[in-house]
């Protein structure tokens, strides 16, 4: 006996009436998740290019819930986003940063933040391993063997990355946040341009674009969008630019913690992100790791965590 | 001979923004005892230029107290108190007015004005300023980098409570190449922090 198929989605069109004061105009869709809409837009002035969070109200709540729900956890994303700056602020080339938050209205569902410029980790992760053509099989002994002088130069800046990324989770913690949701969807690079030098450099290297739906997505979001900049044929031809600062993005799920559990349960999730994107990617993650422990006091016990949590999966109680 | 520059907000483009820089103010006194009293004719944000960084700062309260102006949500009893209000990380008016508003002594000096209706017009405002505050006019470029060019950052960053952790490692390495770039940088940091605690401000 088979289901009768589902009815056809409806086409992307939000039906959602957006609240003041945005309208349709002059805002482009860039994604849904279940909560909130994202949209690009601008923001205080006509040439400050933003990102526009809006969790629409659910119609099946109860309307007081639901006002109450959406006010909870949007002040809870902005607080942590402004904390995060106010901690990184600080500290002198910390090297990692999260989208500032420009405006806000709780009542309404809706924040206003930094358009960050740049390529999420997935996409960088996915355009090295294809440039450099690293494969699964390598992962046994690759880096610790030191593999061949050439290849081992040209992965020099994925592994760089590794580092700059264990560093930012780090960070992260060390000021009593947890993430949520440590995807390499939720890493960005900042894009910064090649040197002449680097150009050189990579100038072998031809890129051959995939077409995966995340390198659409993706091209969709930054590309497409992107400010024009002289660098903009080279990069076409050429992996992104891995030097530019980790930017954290995405903190719908963050928490302000300081619990080893939660830390452990972070770098569990980036780690299950890290094996679905590419075989290859296993031993880079391991990097993750051994700049993660050395970042600060306390990193060591969380990876000690995270062998229990790899045990028995993300979550601790099996109840719901 | 006052200098308006007209902002538009994105999503508010009926209701523009005049803002207006003067140096070597003698009047300050007259201007805040007219907001004192309440005259209808001074309903303007009267700042004191070193409390503001930047346009983006300036701008992100002139946002806010708009949008709950529009929204009737208003704090206080009109957008332009609201202003003031708004740029204070606390929720006492007082305490706001004390500190980014104009006192007797203020001498630098940003007026804003929120286009509400027809009858303010840029012409309006620059004819009202130019005759009733005395001093010296400063132009306003289309970009607004001008508005933070008075401003005390370490007086600024006191209200925010946002100290300097490393003012005395700075003094220590003196002038070094690059330092102004830094301190650029530093100011863009301060300024992305405070546009979320005025964001965020009474929540």
């Amino acid at each position: 006996m088979t289901d009768p198929a589902p009815p056809e989605p409806q086409p992307a069109q939000p039906q959602h009436i957006l609240s003041l004061p945005f309208t349709t105009s002059n805002l482009t869709l860039l994604t849904q998740g279940a909560e909130a809409l994202v949209y690009r837009t601008t923001f205080l002035t006509p040439s400050t290019p933003c990102v526009l969070k809006y969790r629409p109200p659910k119609p099946y709540r109860h309307p007081t819930l639901d006002k109450r729900l959406t006010k909870a956890r949007l002040l809870a994303e902005a607080r942590v986003l402004v904390k995060c700056r106010k901690e990184f602020m600080g500290v002198e080339g910390a090297g990692v940063s999260v989208p500032a938050v420009l405006g806000a209205d709780w009542e309404m569902g809706w924040v206003v933040l930094e358009w960050v410029d740049g390529w999420t980790v997935r996409k960088c992760l996915d355009e090295w391993i294809h440039t450099l053509g690293l494969k699964g099989e390598r992962q046994g002994g690759g880096r610790e063997e030191g593999a061949d002088g050439g290849g081992r130069q040209k992965e020099e800046p994925l592994w760089d990355l590794m580092r700059k990324v264990g560093k930012a989770v780090g960070k992260l913690h060390e000021i009593g946040v947890c993430h949520g949701d440590l995807t390499t969807s939720n890493l960005m690079v900042r894009r910064v341009a090649y040197t002449s030098q680097e150009q050189e450099k990579n100038t072998g290297v031809r890129h051959v674009g995939r077409q995966t739906v995340s390198a659409m997505r993706e091209a969709a979001i930054t590309e497409s969008d992107a400010p024009p900049e002289p660098s903009s044929q080279t990069a076409e031809q050429q992996p992104p630019n891995l030097n530019g600062d980790i930017v954290l993005i995405d903190f719908g799920l963050a928490t302000q913690t300081v619990q080893d559990e939660d830390r452990a349960v972070d770098l569990y999730v980036l780690e299950r992100a890290f094996a679905a994107t590419h075989p290859a990617a296993e031993p880079l993650f391991r990097e993750v790791l051994r700049v993660y422990g050395e970042s600060f006091k306390g990193a060591r016990t969380v990876l000690k965590r995270l062998e229990d949590v790899r045990l028995r999966g993300r979550k601790r109680s099996m109840l719901g | 001979m006052a200098a308006v520059q007209t902002f538009y907000l994105p999503h508010y483009p009926t209701y523009p923004i005049y803002v207006c820089m003067f140096k070597d103010v003698s009047n300050a006194d007259f201007l805040r005892s007219q907001l004192l009293e309440a005259n209808p004719k001074f309903d303007y944000a009267f700042l004191d230029a070193t409390m503001i960084l930047s346009l983006p700062h300036l701008l992100s309260a002139s946002f806010l107290a708009l949008h709950s102006h529009v929204t009737h949500r208003s704090k206080t009893r009109t957008p332009h108190s609201e202003l003031v209000f708004r740029l204070h990380p606390s929720n006492n008016i007082g305490e706001s007015y004390k500190r980014f508003g104009i006192s007797d002594s203020t001498t630098y000096l940003i007026a804003v004005k929120i286009g509400l209706g027809p009858e303010t017009t840029a012409e309006s405002v620059m004819e009202h300023l130019s005759e009733n505050v005395k001093g010296e006019a400063v132009l306003i470029g289309g970009g607004g980098l001008e508005i933070g060019m008075w401003a005390n950052e370490a007086k600024v960053r006191k209200v925010y409570k946002l100290e300097n952790k490393d003012a005395a490692k700075k003094e220590k390495n003196g002038a070094v190449n690059g330092v102004d770039r830094a301190e650029a940088n530093q100011r863009q940091e301060v300024e992305s922090v405070i546009l979320g605690m005025v964001s965020l401000k009474g929540s």
